[in-house]
């Protein structure tokens, strides 16, 4: 038996071939899957963004309605959440109780922030006077920019809120008085998919946002 | 199961947090709640093969009546959006409901015995998937009921078609149902295959090195990759689509700046992985099935595994071989033509060492050899009018063509169907712990072989000649009437040689006159012969230590230093996890929310606008499968502890 298996025996862990925990291979395949998943829907958004720049004779300049200050600070936001995602993991493994609960407290805090941000772009976007961006029409003509940044960035939103309601289940959990170290590898799976969402972020940000900017 | 030398021990880990709702059912639960909340890989795989042996006989009626409307010229036994209707059920009902998940229940029964492993590295997560299954099968078939009866868009739901707009039937559902029924039997997939994966990955027994696996878990690991990297494209080209259908969004709208082109694609990125999803299981199997009955170690076992995660790998890069006539343009078209031709390389690679593998053997013709001969010889000929197709000209020629028809059944009733027969024929035994009757077996294959090509090689003439597919009738004087009557004719025998097969393996569990089993009725190789039949719950009472490939043959025929091992018995006995409620909440769960969304709207029954919204129940849809999630994280795997003698296995 090698090392790591015996190591796992000694914790009362089920024993595995590689010594990786199965709830951590699980997660990898887990995110693996939806690497693609989003690999289709930003496809769908490139593909669009060219062939569809203009509706008629109107060109489309959707810098009209972007407000990239506030998008390039909630970006910020979510990054920094990372942060204290990998502290709050780092924590339970130390088992510092607290400190976890902090920690775990201000990524939530951080993810609800960036919800919060996108809500405020959502209805902003879909009111601004003018430049009305709805799912199926930019400006009062039918466009299919709507289409793909609403179902891109809310698919992403989704993401990032069932982890708010993941790390929310995790906080109050920590307040029965059963959680303890044993506890890790969960926490450390929540944060392999809070920084997977993350990275995610980092590409859509550029390629939604920025691009628009610089081609 | 339970035997008398199975004395109960109070649990040694705790439930995290007991539920008073649902209280978990012991250790001694018999009859349907047995069933219901069931988290042995046994029970599950049982399910998964009667439900869809059941969806077979579904998707094979609906069959019967397209060929009975293509009897003779100008028949009206269908009206052409019936026949639509049940050209688009057979395909979806055949590749989603009948054939993936029988390639499912092997996975499950077999799978984790031939690895060494107790259970799935998931129990639950497994039933959930067994459940999210059967919830979509009665979504897609609930379809019926509603308006505008089933979808009638094909299995391949191309854009326009699937546009509100051009539905023949105002406020038309059947694609509603569709697009949800998809989505739900796709979480099912995916649950499936990320359990696979980890299992195979991390739950193998000692000495179980990769290179020892047997082909049919090989073969189940390159499948589980696929469909976790092939489903996510189906899903958001369905969500696109609901979006589409649902919200008024533009993705495939081609009048407000959509392209109906996208659909295509994300479809076949999907669509073409899905061919080696449902071929490759059965590939597995007749490895398995040939050595056994040619008395001989499988030929090249290196080259077929990796022939396998290469046919798996390219299936990836050849999905626009389905769309050489869309015009995508001189450079794409002969790349995918390249590609496409290259795969046929290491499938014929895999056929070669089959083939090495009787060259020399003492070959026993029994029903599961039979099949695994039938598999060979007819997927061959639908391998050679595959590469036909890779070549553009051609395929212009074939497109839409009865060919292409002949073609696709030659794989996957010659190809998957049969070697999924042979699985049964082969592994039932060990399941029921009864062998089936061998004369009948032969009947089985000698009607299902004669009907098949009976009814698929005159579909090649008939495409040459000119006869379109998916078009509900033909007229006098193009001369198709007499092949088709002899397809027709074929297409029964087919029908009831296939209804024999099934009726002889549902009988066979219950059927107590037929002869038991034994431990390796078949004289087989691999580490799953090694248990008696039925196989007890706890698979194996001591972990094997395993020492070589055909580990089955070896203990019985080989060298000393070859035998497996046992590891010594545990004080703690056989953990056990505890059966549970949870999955069978969530899946509930999930099928009131997609039932919910599909019912949402209120429509104006003129002109099909959206009067009102009313989210209520997919709401409660979602509460309670979020509830079955805390519930299911709250009470923890459980568990409790079974002693079986030494060698009670």
């Amino acid at each position: 038996m090698s090392d790591a298996a015996t190591h796992a025996l000694e914790h009362h862990e089920p024993v595995t071939s590689t010594g990786i925990p199965s709830k951590k291979i699980l997660m990898w395949a887990f995110l693996g899957s939806d690497c693609m998943f989003f690999g289709t829907l930003i496809s769908t958004h490139l593909i669009y963004r060219k062939i569809s720049a203009t509706v008629g004779s109107t060109t489309v300049d959707i810098r009209n309605i972007f407000d990239i200050e506030l998008t390039s600070f909630s970006t910020f936001i979510l990054l920094a959440s990372s942060l204290f995602m990998a502290l709050a993991v780092s924590a339970i493994h130390k088992g510092n109780l607290t400190s976890t609960r902090w920690m775990l407290l201000g990524t939530i805090i951080f993810g609800s922030i960036f919800l919060a941000c996108q809500v405020y772009e959502f209805t902003h976007f879909v009111t601004h006077e003018g430049h009305e961006l709805t799912l199926s029409h930019y400006q009062g003509q039918d466009h299919v920019f709507g289409s793909t940044f609403y179902v891109l960035t809310g698919t992403h939103g989704t993401h990032v809120a069932i982890g708010v309601f993941w790390l929310l289940g995790w906080l109050v959990y920590s307040f029965t008085g059963k959680m303890s170290t044993a506890d890790a590898m969960d926490i450390e799976c929540c944060g392999l998919y809070w920084h997977f969402v993350d990275i995610v972020w980092i590409i859509i940000f550029p390629v939604v946002y920025l691009m628009e900017y610089a081609f | 199961m339970a035997t008398e030398s199975v004395k109960y021990v109070a649990p040694e880990t705790e439930t995290k947090l007991q539920n008073q709702v649902f209280p978990r059912p012991g250790q001694h639960t018999t009859g349907i709640i047995d069933w219901l909340t069931t988290i042995d890989h046994k029970k599950i795989g049982f399910m998964y093969g009667l439900t869809a042996l059941f969806f077979l006989l579904v998707g094979g009626l609906e069959a019967l009546l397209i060929r009975s409307q293509l009897w003779n010229h100008n028949l009206d036994i269908l009206n052409n959006r019936e026949y639509n209707q049940m050209f688009t059920m057979h395909g979806t009902t055949m590749v989603f409901l009948v054939i993936m998940p029988l390639s499912a229940a092997f996975f499950n029964f077999v799978m984790p015995l031939q690895i060494g492993a107790r259970d799935v590295a998931f129990p639950r997560m497994n039933t959930l998937s067994l459940w999210c299954f059967i919830a979509g099968g009665i979504t897609l078939n609930l379809s019926w009921f509603f308006t505008g009866g089933s979808p009638a868009i094909g299995w391949f739901g191309y854009a326009p078609l699937t546009d509100n707009r051009f539905a023949e039937v105002m406020n038309d559902m059947g694609p509603d149902f569709w697009v949800f029924s998809l989505q739900i039997l796709g979480v099912a997939s995916l649950l499936a295959s990320f359990n696979f994966i980890t299992t195979i990955i991390n739950m193998r027994a000692p000495g179980m090195t990769m290179m020892r696996l047997p082909v049919f878990t090989w073969m189940t690991l390159v499948v589980s990759f696929l469909i976790i990297l092939a489903f996510p494209a189906i899903t958001i080209a369905l969500a696109e689509l609901m979006f589409d259908r649902t919200y008024g969004t533009n993705f495939y709208d081609f009048q407000e700046g959509g392209k109906p082109h996208l659909w295509q694609h994300l479809f076949w990125i999907f669509g073409h992985p899905e061919v080696y999803i449902l071929i490759l299981p059965a590939m597995g199997i007749v490895s398995e099935v040939i050595p056994a009955f040619s008395r001989k170690p499988l030929f090249g076992y290196g080259l077929i595994v990796f022939s396998g995660v290469i046919i798996g790998f390219m299936g990836f890069a050849v999905w626009s071989h389905h769309m050489f006539t869309t015009g995508m343009g001189i450079v794409a078209t002969s790349a995918f033509a390249i590609l496409t031709m290259l795969i046929a390389i290491p499938t014929g690679v895999k056929i070669f060492n089959w083939i090495g593998t009787m060259w020399g053997g003492r070959i026993r013709f029994e029903t599961p050899m039979l099949f695994a001969l039938g598999f060979i010889t007819m997927f061959m000929i639908g391998g050679f009018t595959g590469i036909m197709h890779s070549s553009v000209p051609i395929d212009a020629q074939h497109q839409d063509s009865y060919f292409v028809v002949a073609h696709f059944h030659y794989v996957l009733i010659g190809g998957a169907l049969f070697g999924l027969f042979s699985g049964f024929y082969f592994w039932l035994p060990k399941m029921t712990g009864r062998l089936m009757n061998e004369k009948i077996g032969k009947v089985v294959f000698t009607l299902m072989f004669i009907g098949f090509n009976v009814t698929f090689f005159p579909m090649h003439y008939l495409g040459m000649i000119g006869q379109p597919r998916r078009t509900h009738t033909y007229n006098l004087g193009h001369g198709f009437e007499a092949w088709n009557q002899i397809a027709t004719v074929g297409a029964f025998v087919l029908g009831i040689g296939i209804a024999i097969g099934v009726y002889q393996f549902v009988s066979s569990f219950f059927d107590k006159k037929l002869k038991p089993a034994g431990k390796n009725p078949w004289d087989a190789r691999t580490l799953e012969w090694t248990l008696s039949s039925p196989v007890k719950e706890y698979n194996f009472a001591r972990m094997p230590i395993i020492k070589s490939r055909d580990q089955a043959w070896e203990n019985n025929y080989g060298p000393k230093e070859k035998h497996s091992e046992k590891e010594p018995l545990d004080d703690h006995g056989v953990h056990m996890p505890d059966r549970s409620w949870c999955p069978l909440v969530t899946g509930a769960g999930l099928l009131t929310l997609i039932l919910g969304m599909l019912f949402h709207a209120t429509k104006d029954l003129e002109t099909g606008v959206v009067l009102e919204r009313d989210y209520m129940i997919p709401i409660i849809g979602g509460i309670v499968f979020i509830i079955g999630i805390i519930m299911w994280a709250m009470e923890g795997p459980g568990g409790y502890h079974l002693f079986p003698k030494e060698d009670e296995e």
